[in-house]
């Protein structure tokens, strides 16, 4: 049947750049599409150049030299084939034919914040990159109260696809603050999620390493700060790279080279552009630290999610400090211990509430007549979350007073008895 | 305040959870001048809520205290009054994930019941999608018209009083994701299908007997959907506690001149056991793709 090319919906098509979720029966794939190259999947080359300015969920065969043909007619899916109950195989014919793969199903989706399909396909991709199973990040998100016009922390080391999904949750409203370890957040996951251009203005990021400063309210936003030694090292890079430029002509004067000389000042046009962009760089960098600062410092974030291989305890106290009370924060790890210390000392400083500790069972079930039963039971495996609502902190006032009124009981006490 | 949306200060009409501690909770409607009893004395709204921050603690008149928090969808799935029976967060978030529900989505739900999923959803595909959730029992539909309103979030939902087997959600063509939890899934798929966007959509439908889902299963073959998947998730919740373990007294040890008896008899450890029972049955969830017409 053809393709009804009725975009009433206005749909985008698939263009160059793009990326997409290859799918044929239950393997998935995130590739890019891009001009030329070959794409391997399912152990087929093929092409995907033949796919842009097609719609997603379009099917493809592959054609002779790896070339993407539309695919003509609709044919029902593989069916299970398992056996009936009741039956054997007694009957079964070796035919050779039920092993080879004649047709190939090759649907191409695209992930948009704004036309979201099947993120289930891409959540199935990112299973086998990640120990975080779907039904744990379902948990988290739900958990966390994670919706459009929030302002969420969110630290984790999953290549992205935590942060994604927040993302897209959170659809392009608000602003989400990625804290990072090291030099820079990874967000290579996030990528693949496919945002409009105006969701990347929502995200922000926040180097570890300036939380104490920050709270301490020490930290220099100045146009000096963040490797504010590179810069003048740099600068003296360059003076120094052209007082080499001043000194070597002369001494070149005595072998007239034209062309050296024009690939020498070449190379100092591109020494100094590369200066200049790394100010620019630089320049950049601060006024991102700034504005993360400037969400972080009011300490009225809306939510928190943490989901790393770092051990939670310290990342969650410490990043507790920047949230509103009476909002939910989200710690997922994939040992229990970790959690079970946390918990423990959320216990003891208190401003948290309906503190939990969970993991969840997913069983799937194949349904057929005559043929349903259970067939996959994964347990365990999926991590365990720590969950909880904050609330306002005990003012040293109250404590203070609840330990005065204590003394006076006990001298009350003393004197009972001596007057007795 | 609303239920889709965080606000800092209470105000006058808020719906607040009262946290009493120990998993005790209640949502009261904040009134000026009214009151609430709670085992640790009485609330007076206007002096103890209205104008405090949410998250605050409030101190009773007998003089113990509770914290006020912000409704959540969470929060409400487990203070609501029940009508019918609820579905509850950790089906809530699978259905949800696996929906692709998102800023925007329009979405259809039948039944509404006591509206704890439509308050998830609500929250989820806000500011910009819509609910259109349908309720064949007057009463119910009604109150849930009600509690919408209350929790500010009339705007993103319609609610019909009809039977989605026979009339449908009330709209074609335009859902991005359709649930249903009614007795005879299979009689609402058609509806369904009709309801949904012609490009696709994602579909789930929550039975809790195996005979439902068999007979679900079959029509939405029947109906031309793909990746027909059903499964069941189970919520665990550890017991976080420090227990005491005795340790044995193998008597003094040859050449020791320690006396007996000394040092610790006993070891704290901080452990977290699982429940001796997990949480029972609710449902299988089976969810299922309208490919494109």
């Amino acid at each position: 049947m053809a393709e009804s090319v009725n975009d009433s919906d206005a749909e985008s098509r698939i263009s160059f750049g793009d990326y997409v979720v290859l799918k044929r029966g239950d393997v998935f794939k995130s590739v890019q599409v891009e001009n030329k190259k070959k794409v391997i999947f399912e152990k087929q080359w093929f092409f995907l150049d033949n796919a842009v300015g097609q719609l997603f969920g379009t099917r493809f065969e592959i054609g002779a030299g790896g070339s993407l043909k539309l695919k003509a007619a609709k044919h029902s899916g593989d069916s299970l084939d398992s056996k009936e109950a009741g039956q054997d195989n007694r009957h079964i014919l070796d035919d050779g034919k039920s092993q080879k793969l004649t047709r190939d199903d090759i649907e191409t989706l695209k992930e948009q914040g704004l036309k979201g399909q099947h993120l289930y396909s891409i959540v199935n991709v990112f299973v086998y990159f990640s120990h975080l199973r779907y039904d744990t990040l379902a948990q988290i998100l739900t958990l966390g109260n994670i919706h459009a016009g929030s302002k969420i922390l969110v630290f984790e080391t999953c290549a992205g696809l935590v942060l994604g999904s927040v993302m897209e949750r959170m659809g392009g409203f608000g602003s989400v603050i990625q804290m990072y370890p090291g030099g820079g957040p990874t967000r290579a996951g996030m990528e693949s999620f496919g945002f409009p251009s105006h969701f990347h203005e929502t995200l922000h990021e926040f180097p570890l390493c300036k939380v104490n400063a920050l709270l301490a309210g020490t930290l220099d936003l100045s146009e000096k700060d963040a490797d504010g030694n590179r810069r003048s090292e740099s600068s003296q890079e360059t003076s120094g790279v052209s007082e080499e430029r001043s000194s070597e002509p002369q001494s070149m004067e005595v072998s007239v080279d034209q062309q050296e000389e024009m690939r020498r000042v070449e190379r100092e046009r591109l020494r100094e552009q590369k200066a200049q962009e790394k100010k620019v760089k630089m320049e950049e960098k601060r006024k991102k630290l700034a504005s993360a600062a400037a969400l972080l410092e009011g300490r009225n974030a809306d939510g928190l999610v943490i989901a790393s291989r770092f051990h939670p305890c310290p990342v969650l106290m410490g990043l507790l400090k920047f949230i509103a009370p009476s909002r939910p924060f989200v710690v997922y790890c994939q040992y229990r211990e970790p959690l079970i210390e946390c918990y423990t000392k959320l216990r003891e400083q208190g401003g948290a509430i309906s503190l939990r500790l969970t993991d969840s069972w997913l069983r799937h079930y194949q349904v057929l007549p005559n043929r349903t039963h259970p067939v996959l039971l994964m347990s365990g495996g999926g991590g365990y979350l720590l969950s909880g609502t904050t609330v306002a902190a005990d003012s040293a006032k109250t404590r203070n007073q609840h330990k005065s009124e204590e003394h006076v009981a006990k001298r009350l006490k003393l004197d009972e008895i001596s007057s007795a | 305040m609303s239920f889709a949306e965080y606000s800092e200060i209470i105000q006058e009409g808020d719906v607040v959870i009262i946290f009493l501690g120990h998993e005790s909770m209640m949502p009261i409607k904040v009134q000026s001048g009214a009151q609430t009893q709670t085992r640790y004395g009485a609330i007076r709204h206007s002096s103890d809520l209205i104008g405090q921050r949410f998250g605050s603690k409030v101190t009773c008149s007998k003089g113990g205290w509770v914290y006020v928090l912000h409704p959540t969808p969470e929060l409400w799935t487990v203070n609501l009054p029940h009508r019918t029976q609820i579905l509850y967060t950790t089906d809530i978030a699978n259905i949800t994930l696996m929906l692709e529900l998102k800023p925007g989505s329009v979405v259809c739900e039948s039944g509404t019941g006591s509206g704890s999923l439509s308050h998830s959803i609500i929250r989820t595909i806000a500011p910009t999608g819509h609910l259109h959730t349908v309720e064949f029992h007057a009463q119910r539909a009604e109150k849930a018209m009600q509690e919408f309103k209350e929790h500010k979030v009339s705007h993103l939902v319609t609610v019909r009083n009809q039977d989605v087997c026979k009339d449908g959600f009330g709209i074609t063509g335009i859902a991005d994701a359709v649930f249903l939890d009614i007795p005879s899934p299979w009689e609402a798929i058609t509806h369904a299908k009709s309801a949904m966007k012609r490009k696709g959509g994602r579909l789930c439908s929550f039975s809790p007997c195996i005979e439902q889902v068999q007979r679900t299963c079959e029509a939405l073959l029947d109906h031309g959907f793909e990746e027909i998947c059903t499964l069941e998730v189970l919520l665990r919740v550890h017991d976080v506690r420090a227990i005491n373990l005795p340790l044995p007294d193998f008597g003094p040890e040859e050449g020791s001149a320690d006396t007996p008896n000394t040092g610790n008899t006993s070891v704290i450890c901080r452990t977290a056991t699982p429940p001796r029972e997990m949480a029972g049955h609710t449902g299988y969830l089976t969810f299922a793709t309208k490919p494109r017409d």
